[in-house]
Parts: C-alpha cells; structure tokens; sequence
C-alpha cells in the first residue's frame, strides 16, 4: 500500500463520520434497558387487562378490598421523590455538591446534591415501608394471591355483598394485584438500593462535578420510569 | 497496513496498553468481549451436546420402541425400566431437547458468542460499553443453564409440557406430576432473560456509540447489522416470556391462577404471551446466521454481496413483520378464525423478505470466483437448507394446510430445517471461519469437509423424511408410534429416520475432535486467513486484549472484493487507506452530563 496523502479535492463531499446516538453510552444503554422494562411491564399489564375484561362477573369495587387513601398517599410520597431527583439533578448540574448551604439574605438555606438525594432514597424508601404495610394488612385481611382466605374478615363480606367484594373473581384479582404492585415494588427496592450505593461510594466522597454527573442523570431516568408505571398502576389497579 | 495508523486517540488506551492479569481475571472473570465469546462458545457446546444426547434417546425410542437403549441400564428406575423409556422419561426427553437447543445452545452460540467476539472486532472498537454487565451476562447464563439441567436431578425429574410450556398442564403440579422440575425451568429462563437483555443493552449501545472513524451505518458488515437487529429484537421480546414465566412460577408457588381455567384464569394466555415471545425469538435464532453467512458468501464469492442495502432492509423487514405473526403458531387453539386469517396474510408477507435475501445469496455467487473452503461449504449448505425450512414453512402458514399438519411430525421437520439446517449449518460456517481468530490456529480444511459431506447427508436422512411421517399423520411427542394402526406402515421409516440420526451424531464427534484437536495442534493462522476485509482481520491471530493500540479507520464497505481499485489482489479491506481515500471526520465523544 502506497502511504501517498489524499489530494486534496473540495468538491468532493466531506467524509461521512457518524458519531453515533450524540449521548454517551450509559445514559444510551439506560433507555434501551427502560425500552425492555417497558416490555416487561407491558406483559404483566396486558395480562391483567386481558383476564379482567375476559371474566364475566364484575371485579371488587374501587377501594372495596384496596386502601385507596393509603395508597395515594404513598403515590404522593414517589412524585414527590421524583421532584427531588430533579432538584438533585440541577443542582449537580450547576456544581452544588454540598447538602445546605446558607444564602446571603434569605432565610431559607440552599439544597445540594448531597441533600436532594438523600430526601429522594428517603421517600423511595418510605413507598416500599408504606406498600409492605399495605400488604401485611391485606393479608391479614385475608386478601391473598390466590383470592379471600377462607373465613377471613374479607371471606364473609363476600358473602354478604358478593358484587361490591367481587366475590367470583377475587383469585384473579389476588393474582394480577400482588404480581404488578410487587414487582413495582421491587424495581423501586432496586432503584433504592442503587441510589444508596450511589450516595456512598460517589455522592459523599464528592466524586460527581457539573462537568461529570452521569450516574445521577441514569438512576434519575430509571426512577422517574418507576414513578410513570406507579401512576399508571395506581389508576388501573386501584381506581378503576 | 501503513495506512492503519491514521487514527484518533481512543477515549482509553487500548491494546498492548493493558497490564498483565492473572489466571482469573484473563480467563475466569474476564471482562474482555472475546475471553466471554469464547467462554460462551464452550459453554454452548457443551449445552449443544446435551441436547443432541436427549435426542438421540427420543430417536431411539421412535425407532425401536420397547427396545431396550444401549447404555439404558446406567440411568435410574425412574427414567428406565429394563432399558426402556418410560413415557414420564420420553416426554422429559423430549421437553429438554428443546429447551436446551433452543434457549442454551443455538441462542448463545449466535448470540452470546458471535455478538460478543464479533461486534467490538468489526466496528472497530476497544471493547463493549459495558465490560463488566457482558461478564455478569455470561455468568449469569452459565447459571440459568446450570438450573435448568439440575431438573433432572430433582425428584419427579425435568419438566413434561413440552419445551413450550403449555398452560394449564404447565401450571398445575397434580396435573404434570412435576413439582421442583417445573419451577426450576421458570427460575431458569427468568435468569436467561435477565442475561440475554443484559448482553443485548450493551450491543446495542456499543454497536451505536462506539464505531471507528468512517464506519458509517451502511459500512457496516452484515453480521453486525443481523446482530443489531437481534439484539433489538431480544431486547423488546425477552421481558415478555420472562413476565409469562414469572407468571407461571407463581402459579406453581403462591397459589396466583393465572393460567387455571377453574379460577378464572386464561390458558389461552400462556400461548399469546409465549408466541409473542416466541415468534421473534425464531427470528433471534436465524437473522445472526444470516448475517454471519452474508459475510461468509461474499469472501467465499470474491465479490461484493448482491444488494446490500436490500439485504438491510430485508433483516429489518424480518424483524418488524416478526411481531406480528405469532399467531399462527394458534391456529388450532380456538383463537377467532378472523384473527387467524390475519395472522395468515402477514406470516405470508415473510416470505418477500426471505426470498430477497435468499435471491441476494444466489446473486452473490453467481459467476463468482468461488473458493470451496469449509465455512463456504456449509454456508451454501445454509442457504440450501434454510430455503427448504423456508417452503416448508409456507405451507404451514396458511390456515387451511396448517390444520391437518399442526402438532405433527411435519413441524418437527420444518423446526429442524431451519434450526439445524439453517442456524447450525451457519454455526459450521462460522466456528472455522473465525477459529483463527479466537485461537490463532486453523481447524483443519480436510476434517471440516469430510465432516461437511457427512453432516449434510445424514442430517437430510434424518430430516426429510419427518415431512412424509408428519403428513401421514405421526404426531410430534408420541410415545411410540407402533400402537397406532394407521401409523405402522410409516415404522420403516421412523427406523431410518434414527439410524441416520444415530449417524448424525456420530458425525459431530469429527467436528468435536477437529475443533479441540486444532487448539493445540492446528495449523499456524497467517493474518488474514481467508483473505477478507473486515477490521477484525487488521489484528494478528489471536487478537490481543483491548483489540487495537489505536483504532482503525475505515475507507470503505466490508464488501470490496475483485475492485478494480485493489490492484493484484482481489479484495480491498475496510481499513486501507488508498491514495484517492479521505481521512474521516474523528468520532466525537458525546459530551459527559448532557
């Protein structure tokens, strides 16, 4: 092969280069894990609309079985820590690594990363204290995957009002309930724990800067994906 | 190869940059791509083995039933009584030979080891995005697979629904007599899902981000593009069976019904959510082959692939039309015939596709100088073969001929005609062709082609007749045909189906001895073995770790054979530089934080 420079020609076309997708790789590798999460989800979901709609007697009434107050206050808690991811995000985007610091003539003190994640892990944390709490009371209630617990309190409400409990298809609303809120519930335990390690090994040491803050930005689309499917199963599963 | 050193400084230095590690961390937990495509590469033949061994006993009891096997007598009481299959044995056989082929040997022999060893080599770069989620992927699969075959171990043995898992015989323990078996197969594909997503995040995002200088979308080889288009497809198709099998996992465990009938649930469902599945992950099991014997046809052609860009949007058009036909993989379970009809017109249009890749095939060695060298020999056997799965699978998408063939041995043939006939056929291919690159040694040419002529013969004995069985009416998973009058005058056949399989198998021995024999005692791989234009063959054999010191960049399409540009010689790579060759634009590193 000859080693002889190109000549240089101007009318022909630059060289094509293609940079690729213009956002680096994690954040890149963050929505196609988000694209399949959806699949996932979507599977479960469509499961639940499939067996719901192909039942002929009608599910429990909205708030009959589920503590509905309970549970929009949790869905209250994950918006709010999905605000906090936010102001976590802007402030590591303009370099405020600190958790509070004073501002000259105001009296409110200034958040930092250090203290906007924390309060998010916090709230993420309480939605899964919050939701265990739910569970243990519902099955103490009686209100099991495979359906009302023979002669538990909610077993003899179906008896006396059989349409307002759903007593024919309390199985399937056992079944399709626990698998999607559980396995919300341990995408939000995940995403805990990796905001937990994060905050250690990264957020406390000072390691992210305005110029680097890739792992904040990537467990933020994670959490702020965990909060959207939260408030689509809040509707569908407890509202309607 | 002067012209290799126009390079832009890499994002980290790689090649002869990389310190020396130790025994483990190179081979054991190696987060190098080409050390987990090797392991994958063992690791799914081994699996490829057991497979082939479970059909040998399913062929054994097709063909000689009540027989007693040879080597019968090691297995337990609970497998064999006397030598003989038990049918609570045959249907486990059975279940696991598809399991095992199709999720642990053909899936991560195509994915797992020529997206792994493949994508980094040929686009250009150091390594995959995410080195160590590729070492988990591995890991992670080794142990799904490692689940999977602890169900034979288990009291009540392996499952016994068929490797599709049917509802509610799957769901229900009193119903299939399989208790620890059948919760370990959903654990297992839950962990495989988990592994493939795992590997499939980090091609695409490598395959995306970070290609050399100049390696445009369409610079890219078709294996790559194959690989890519998999990857999307596994991504997307995965999650679904996983739900599906965390579903029946709760069947089976926390008392849910989501597949029991009696409780209201939908056995119907389990098939929608598999084939939803299911149907992609055909095309997960054959676009890669594609892909790979693309390539192969070209280099073994000396002339560049007939339609390229067609031959892209081909594998596109594959995937997309792949999520919606999974229907026809139903037509007999009482779905709404309207439904069927649809499922029908568009499982037709695959055809379009197919016959344009299987025409471009024929275009690219027409009038070629072709060169008969042992992965040219089996990718030519891909296409053959391929195009019978392809015909035969014509046939069965139209509702009115799939009714009277559905569940029988006819599927079995089709199934095979493009599994083994196409997807192991281009892993013949493939496994020779970049041998020297894992291991820097040649497999040897006249081994690969006794075993070629061997494995061809056999495997269309063994094959083809199942079309004639299969529309006599023998039907798929039957414990012995010979108690059915009207499928007594086909034992003959049967018989001849397993001896040539019984040859088949001995067949492979070759390829085995062949494929260890050379690691040590091969012949010394010259550079550029088989004289073709991808980067990976910029390297020397094996590629050292981290591939290149700087990367290449790359001039021009990886199908230059016989230009005229080439002078003498009659291929072109992608990395040399001609004197008329502009530089490319450096890659631009996407700005971190935003």
């Amino acid at each position: 092969m000859t080693h002889a420079t190109a000549t240089a020609d101007q009318m022909r076309p630059p060289f094509p280069a293609e940079p690729g997708a213009g956002v680096y790789s994690n954040k890149l590798g963050m929505w196609v894990f988000l694209a399949s999460d959806v699949m996932f989800f979507t599977a479960l979901i469509g499961s639940y609309i499939v067996l719901r709609f192909g039942m002929t007697d009608p599910w429990a009434a909205p708030g009959a079985v589920l503590n509905v107050p309970l549970t929009a206050f949790n869905t209250f808690l994950l918006i709010c820590s999905s605000v906090s991811m936010v102001k976590a995000y802007a402030a590591i985007a303009d370099g405020k690594k600190y958790f509070l610091r004073p501002v000259p003539g105001k009296m409110l003190r200034d958040g930092g990363l250090k203290l906007w994640l924390l309060v998010t892990i916090i709230c993420g944390a309480m939605f899964v204290g919050v939701q265990l709490l739910e569970y243990t009371k519902l099955i103490g209630h009686g209100f099991t995957p495979a359906g009302f617990r023979e002669g538990s309190q909610l077993a003899e409400h179906a008896l006396a009002d059989p349409v307002r409990f759903g007593a024919a298809t309390s199985g399937m609303y056992g079944s399709t309930f626990f698998t999607m809120t559980g396995f919300h519930g341990f995408h939000v335990t995940c995403g805990v724990i990796s905001m937990l390690y994060l905050y250690f090994t990264k957020v406390l040491p000072e390691k992210y800067s305005a110029n680097d803050h890739r792992g904040i930005e990537v467990i933020g689309l994670y959490w702020h994906f965990v909060d959207l499917v939260w408030i689509i199963l809040f509707t569908i599963v407890y509202l309607i | 190869m002067t012209s290799v050193a126009h390079a832009t400084p890499g994002a980290h230095g790689g090649g002869a940059h990389h310190a020396p590690m130790s025994f483990w961390r190179k081979y054991i937990f190696s987060t190098d791509h080409k050390i987990i495509g090797i392991q994958f590469l063992f690791v799914s033949l081994f699996f490829l083995l057991v497979g082939g061994f479970l059909a040998m006993q399913i062929r054994w009891q097709l063909g000689f039933p009540g027989k007693p096997m040879p080597g019968g007598g090691i297995l337990p009481e609970s497998m064999v009584v006397n030598g003989v299959i038990l049918p609570e044995y045959y249907i486990q056989l059975v279940t696991m030979h598809g399991t095992f082929m199709v999720f642990f040997a053909i899936m991560p022999l195509l994915v797992g080891v020529y997206a792994n060893f493949l994508i980094p080599l040929k686009i250009g770069t150091h390594d995959m995005a995410f080195p160590r989620i590729n070492m988990a992927s591995f890991w992670l699969a080794l142990l799904a697979g490692l689940i999977m075959l602890a169900g034979f171990f288990v009291p009540d043995g392996a499952p016994r629904a068929g490797w599709t898992m049917y509802a509610p015989l799957s769901a229900r323990p009193d119903l299939s007599g399989v208790t620890i078996g059948q919760k370990l197969w959903c654990i297992s594909i839950v962990a495989l899902g988990l592994s493939s997503v795992m590997g499939s995040v980090n091609y695409i995002t490598t395959i995306i981000n970070h290609r050399a200088p100049g390696m445009t979308w369409f610079r890219m080889p078709l294996s790559v593009w194959a690989l890519f288009i998999t990857a999307i497809l596994a991504v997307l198709a995965l999650p679904v069976l996983q739900g599906a099998a965390i579903m029946l996992l709760f069947d089976q465990t926390i008392g849910t019904h989501f597949f029991d009938p009696i409780a209201g649930g939908q056995a119907l469902l389990w098939q929608h959510l598999f084939w939803f599945f299911g149907h992609p992950e055909v095309y997960i099991l054959i676009l890669p082959a594609m892909g790979m014997v693309s390539d192969i046809i070209a280099n073994g052609s000396r002339k560049p692939i007939f339609g390229y860009h067609s031959m892209v949007f081909a594998i596109v058009g594959i995937a997309f039309l792949g999520w919606l036909v999974w229907g026809h993989h139903m037509f007999m379970s009482g779905m709404n015939p309207t439904l069927g009809s649809t499922f029908m017109v568009s499982t037709l249009l695959i055809a379009v596709p197919s016959a344009i890749k299987v025409f471009n095939w024929l275009g690219t060695m027409w009038r070629g100088n072709l060169r008969f060298h042992v992965p040219m020999m089996n990718a030519i056997g891909f296409v053959s073969m391929f195009t019978i799965g392809g015909l035969s699978g014509i046939f069965m998408a139209a509702t009115p001929v799939d009714i009277p063939l559905h569940d029988t041995q006819f599927i079995v043939a089709h199934i095979h005609y493009v599994l083994f006939g196409g997807s192991l056929f281009a892993l013949f291919a493939a496994i020779p062709y970049w041998y020297p690159k894992m291991f820097g040694r040649m497999m040897d040419e006249r081994i690969g082609k006794i075993h070629f002529w061997l494995t061809f013969i056999t495997y269309n004995f063994t094959f083809f007749p199942m079309h004639i069985i299969g529309m006599g009416g023998q039907m798929r998973r039957i414990y012995d045909p010979t108690v059915y009058d009207f499928l007594k005058p086909q034992q003959p056949l049967n018989v001849l189906i397993s001896i040539s399989a019984f040859a088949l198998f001995a067949s492979q021995l070759l390829f085995a001895f062949n494929f260890l024999w050379s690691l040590k005692k091969g012949k010394r791989a010259p550079q550029n073995p088989w004289d073709d234009n991808g980067l990976e063959w910029s390297l020397p054999n094996p590629a050292p770790h981290g591939n290149w010191e700087q990367i290449p960049n790359v001039y021009r399409g990886p199908y230059e054979f016989s230009a005229p540009e080439a002078g003498n010689a009659d291929f072109l790579p992608q990395y040399v530089k001609l004197p008329t060759d502009r530089d490319p634009a450096p890659a631009i590193a996407p700005a971190a934080g935003h």
